[in-house]
């Protein structure tokens, strides 16, 4: 909403400059987004062009003499319209027009210049608010401008402008009158009144006009008509109030409907009376109906837009756009105002559809009944003076509203427990009084009549609110907290392995959701549907993310394309889904590593056995040391068959693990991905962590190696070991893997240290190596391997 | 006999001094001192003295051993010497060469900034609460008091799944599931951070980026125990001297409502570029809990009363670590992510 000063000081006196204003609106909880002179420029006189020549070395450009009161200054000028006795406004030397334009003597084309003459698109006025005579040079004032003065006073472009976000509860704002009361309420002023007179013709329009309202959407529709206007510009007060509120200028009747939108805050419709006929209908649209609007744009409805509709068609879209079949044109003599309101919620459905406008927004924010009726007023009042419009007698009127105020209890004491604070009881009621609400007390109880026009206020916690608000919320002084003491609580486990993971050298990233839906049902071999947005910003981001892999590849990409190479990272994210028709997310564990790992002069590149390493570190973290295993199987396409596995739990699958496919990448990346959700809701079951009595007896260790076929896996080996070593068997360790020489080619030789203890006793030599020849020979026979000698 | 004991100790002296290796001196001490040494022979000698001069002929001899004794401890002393100190030296490495380590590790400044707000309230006694980000309308918005078509529905532009499913805009749409779960209808303090989207992206918004909200509900909360509260978390985030001030706003979920600033991060008030001048950055939406939203959620809106507050902490993040582009946030650059890796300073609140 842009606010010019001069329009609302019709209604409200202001004691402060416009800055301050606009600050203190802020204060009572109206933000704005600048607050601005219209004309943003300096050094401007009226000037009189005493002579003027043209340039000796241009054809277009004119050497003018100008008597700017004090002197007379010689300005080069290059407007068609510049000539010998027209008033001008002149930019003097060290004036700074819109964008930080400077004014300086200069010389163009070996001529001085002292000045520049401005035309209105120069002062800083949008060019879609000027008339073509604006366009075709420099301002040119009346015969009665005074050379010397301000022009911008003359002009009547003397105004400032505040441009406020409201918030969406204060649909009262949209309008001068109600920004009038607000102000009126900061500084304790009263608002003045509305000029509402008009005369009305001994001609009367009831019984010859019908109205019919065919839907429960439209509970307040007003029509009256005028005869007789007569269509010209508007005056320039009125032009400029409707320039500095951002609205285009048309012509006089056009504009005063525009007008009174803006003081009342009721958007209105005028129809050229004769193309209308004498029937309104008000209905809802059917499927398909096709309607022309103002802009000459075909649209096409549905049933849950309202329309405006004669005997025969559409002839407009309720609060939105009227059509452009009854449209007022420079031909049109009488007039049927519309002053109405519509189902705000209807309005918004169809303006988000069409084009959200003045109006709409007003509709979509509620009106005031009561003002629906004074729009009507003070249209005839306009179109009276301004039009020469006669009024005629009588109103067209469908109203199923209410217009009692409002009245709701509080108490002082609710009040001041609420904003923690305490506000003297006058000075509460002197804060009702200055926004305009009725007060009465009886006892404790205080009941305030809240006027319609502030639809915003509906129970005791408003009230309160507007207390806070024009007491001042920054009053309220913060008090110690008094609340029983207890403990927070926040998911440990989760930042426990976001920290093992930092741990592990791996850095932490946090990336989009949103992913192209082509990459959401990789890395996963689990069925379910994709979430896609329903209207997406952009096809790269139209569907949430499964599996976070294709996010951390993403990120790979990216690294590697700026030459960083060792890149080990992690994410824990939502993984979102569709299964069974509904809708499903759960926290995912995901990382990626490639490059060097271990870095320095002796680096270490990263393989299935890093990422490996980092898989148990973070498991046996969460409890599950000796519960998992790798299972080959059900794996996903894009993970190379032989270097990964899914990785499981109790016999269920929690996660995989592996090196991405050669057809996906060339390069050497290692992904993991875990149901990070699963894990930690059963991490509480998991073994709880104990001391494990340390033996007092030296252990005794020995070395074997097993050559066994290439295609066998060292975890049967192992289990197999440990099968056979029992309890005295304490850990099994690989330190070598070797093929080459003495090894035959399909071959490899696994080399195990095996630790021997006894918690009650020292082994004996005999025993140990009874044990160990004993695991050697059944390892051998069990997983058909033999020992390297 | 003196003068050939005395030339003999000059010899020893002599050979001991052109000794360099520990094999020369175990090769001396053999030609000596061995079975057919010199000095063995010469105390073997002592059989063929006269027995008067036998006691004289013994301490001369033993002087030779003695000396030669000393000597061979003193050499072999200095040669081990010169052995370690060869070997040191041949061992001595450029301590200036990079180190070898893992590559460091980091969290994202992102969730640092959560896990600083977590820790702050958990110290206050609120429980975190993680909600869904794929969320339902009524949570994110029905509950909240935003009927279908409220118009401040506009301001918060929505990713929508379908007719009721939708990524929440807002991490409110966790209040009205904590009031909903809350059977007994008991007092709630709780913190949620996490995700949130918006239909948005341009220089300064990202489409995902994070929030935290605050809710507390209780028999007397008032407006003064949320300036409190909010006081806490700015200074301890944004440091001590952080002064804050509450201005009228409107949200649909709470009555009254307010935006919470705080003094201007970079300039501290004095105004700046970042402040538009003004000296104050708004940080927080904030008020109490509306009527409608308790008692949508079962609570009696007569007997409690609740705040809540929300604030973005991607700009928190921004400026805790003079981060200048949001984007990086997003983009994940190794370069950037690695930077995170230190302890956090602690900003101390004293009242």
């Amino acid at each position: 909403m842009k606010l010019s000063t001069n329009f609302v000081k019709d209604y409200i006196d202001i004691p402060v400059d416009y800055k301050t204003l606009a600050d203190d609106m802020t204060n009572v909880g109206n933000e704005y987004d600048s607050a601005e002179k219209l004309i943003n420029a300096t050094n401007l006189v009226i000037g009189e062009i005493l002579e003027c020549e043209m340039h000796p070395d241009s054809d277009h450009l004119h050497v003018c003499k100008v008597n700017v009161g004090k002197e007379t200054l010689q300005i080069v000028c290059g407007a068609p319209n510049a000539r010998v006795g027209i008033k001008v406004v002149v930019a003097l030397v060290g004036a700074v027009l819109p964008g930080d334009f400077k004014i300086k003597a200069s010389k163009i084309r070996g001529v001085e210049s002292y000045g520049m003459m401005c035309s209105l698109e120069e002062l800083g006025i949008e060019h879609k608010y000027l008339r073509p005579k604006d366009v075709e040079g420099i301002i040119e004032l009346g015969e009665d401008a005074v050379p010397g003065e301000d022009p911008v006073k003359y002009l009547q472009l003397d105004d400032e402008v505040i441009d406020f976000e409201l918030t969406a509860n204060r649909g009262d704002l949209l309008s001068i009158l109600g920004m009038a009361h607000e102000i009126g309420a900061i500084y304790d002023k009263e608002v003045k009144p509305i000029d509402l007179s008009y005369t009305e013709s001994s001609e009367n329009i009831d019984g010859k006009f019908n109205l019919d309202i065919k839907t429960e959407d439209c509970p307040l529709f007003l029509a009256k008509r005028v005869n007789n206007v007569v269509i010209k510009e508007s005056p320039e007060w009125l032009r400029n109030r409707l320039i500095a509120s951002g609205i285009r200028p048309i012509n006089n009747v056009v504009d005063i409907s525009n007008y009174v939108m803006l003081e009342v805050g009721q958007p209105l419709h005028f129809y050229d009376a004769d193309k209308l006929g004498d029937t309104i209908v008000v209905r809802h649209a059917n499927n398909d109906e096709k309607l022309m609007t103002l802009d000459e744009q075909e649209r096409i409805l549905s049933e849950s837009d309202i329309v405006i509709a004669n005997k025969t068609e559409a002839i407009g879209l309720a609060g939105v756009m009227g059509g452009f079949s009854t449209e007022v044109t420079e031909d049109t003599k009488n007039i049927l105002i519309e002053s109405a309101i519509f189902d705000a919620v209807k309005i918004r459905l169809t303006s988000k559809k069409v084009l959200r406008s003045e109006a709409s927004n007003r509709f979509e924010k509620g009106l005031d009944p009561k003002r629906t009726y004074m729009a009507i007023e003070r249209s005839c009042n306009l179109l009276e003076k301004l039009a020469g419009a006669e009024i005629v007698s009588g109103l067209i009127v469908h109203d199923k509203t209410n217009k009692e105020d409002k009245e709701i209890d509080v108490t002082f004491e609710k009040i001041n427990q609420v904003l923690g604070i305490e506000i003297p009881r006058e000075e509460v009621i002197g804060i009702f009084k200055r926004l305009g609400f009725e007060t009465r007390v009886n006892e404790n109880i205080l009941t305030v009549l809240v006027p319609s026009r502030r639809l915003d206020i509906s129970i005791k916690e408003d009230l309160i609110e507007e207390v806070g608000r024009i007491y001042g919320m920054d009053k309220i002084v913060a008090k110690p907290i008094v609340l029983p003491l207890k403990t927070g609580s926040y998911d440990k486990a989760k930042r426990s392995v976001r920290n093992k993971m930092v741990e592990l050298g791996l850095n932490e990233t946090l990336s989009y959701a949103l992913i192209p839906e082509r990459e959401v049902h990789k890395y996963t071999t689990d069925e379910f549907d994709t979430v896609k947005i329903l209207d997406p910003m952009t096809e790269e981001r139209n569907a949430l993310r499964y599996s976070l892999i294709p996010s951390l590849k993403m990120i790979y990409e990216y690294n590697k394309a700026r030459n960083q190479k060792d890149i080990s990272i992690f994410e824990i994210g939502k993984s979102f889904y569709k299964k069974d028709g509904k809708y499903g997310e759960q926290l995912n564990l995901a990382a990626l590593m490639t490059g060097n790992y271990v870095v320095g002069i002796d680096k270490e590149q990263v393989n299935f056995y890093t990422i490996k390493g980092v898989m148990e570190e973070m498991l046996d973290h969460l409890g599950f040391a000796g519960e998992y295993k790798l299972a080959i199987e059900d794996l996903p396409v894009e993970l190379h068959p032989g270097q990964s596995a899914s990785i499981m739990l109790a016999g269920e699958k929690v996660g995989i693990i592996g090196k991405i496919h050669p057809n996906v990448s060339k390069d050497n990346i290692y992904v993991l991905e875990v149901n990070l959700e699963k894990l930690l809701a059963d991490t509480n079951n998991s073994k709880k962590m104990k001391y494990k009595e340390i033996s007092k007896f030296p252990s005794v260790v020995k070395d074997v190696a097993f050559v066994m076929n290439k295609e066998m896996r060292s975890e049967v080996v192992e289990a197999a070991i440990k099968k056979a070593g029992g309890k005295l068997l304490t850990n099994i360790e690989v330190f070598d893997v070797y093929t080459g020489e003495n090894v035959k080619e399909d071959e490899k030789s696994i080399a195990y240290k095996l630790t021997f203890n006894d918690k009650e006793k020292t082994l004996s030599d005999e025993e140990v190596l009874s044990l160990f020849n004993k695991i050697i020979e059944k390892v051998s026979a069990e997983c058909n391997v033999r020992i390297r000698v | 006999m003196q003068e050939k004991i005395e030339q003999l100790k000059q010899e020893i002296t002599q050979k001991f001094a052109e000794i360099k290796t520990m094999q020369e001196l175990n090769d001396l001490k053999a030609m000596y001192m061995g079975k057919k040494g010199l000095i063995t022979e010469l105390n073997n000698g002592i059989k063929d003295v006269a027995p008067e001069e036998k006691k004289e002929y013994g301490m001369i001899v033993n002087s030779v051993r003695v000396l030669f004794n000393d000597l061979f401890t003193a050499t072999q002393t200095k040669i081990q010497e010169e052995i370690v100190n060869e070997k040191l030296k041949k061992d001595t490495i450029d301590i200036s060469l990079p180190s070898k380590k893992i590559k460091r590790g980091s969290k994202h400044p992102l969730n640092r900034i959560i896990e600083e707000v977590e820790d702050l309230f958990v110290s206050m006694g609120y429980d975190v609460y993680d909600g869904p980000e794929l969320e339902d309308d009524e949570h994110c918005f029905r509950l909240l008091n935003y009927y279908v078509g409220h118009p401040a529905r506009d301001a918060q532009d929505t990713f929508y799944i379908d007719d009721e499913y939708l990524l929440r805009t807002q991490t409110s749409a966790s209040q009205s599931r904590v009031m909903q779960a809350n059977k007994e209808k008991s007092p709630i303090r709780i913190i949620c951070p996490g995700k949130t989207y918006r239909r948005d992206d341009d220089a300064t918004h990202s489409h995902q980026f994070a929030q935290v909200e605050g809710l507390v509900i209780d028999e007397n909360v008032s407006l003064a125990d949320l300036k409190r509260t909010l006081e806490i978390l700015a200074k301890k985030l944004l440091g001590e001297n952080t002064q804050i001030r509450f201005r009228p706003s409107y949200f649909p979920f709470t009555e009254p409502s307010c935006e919470v600033d705080v003094t201007c991060f970079k300039c501290g008030g004095k105004g700046c570029n970042l402040c538009k001048q003004t000296g104050w950055i708004e940080l927080l939406g904030a008020g109490m809990v509306h009527p409608n939203v308790l008692k949508m959620s079962g609570y009696d809106p007569d007997k409690y009363t609740g705040f809540a507050f929300g604030t973005g902490l991607d700009r928190l993040a921004m400026f805790k670590y003079a981060i200048t582009d949001i984007r990086l946030l997003y983009t994940n650059d190794i370069r950037f992510l690695e930077q995170f890796d230190r302890k956090d300073e602690e900003n101390e609140i004293k009242y």
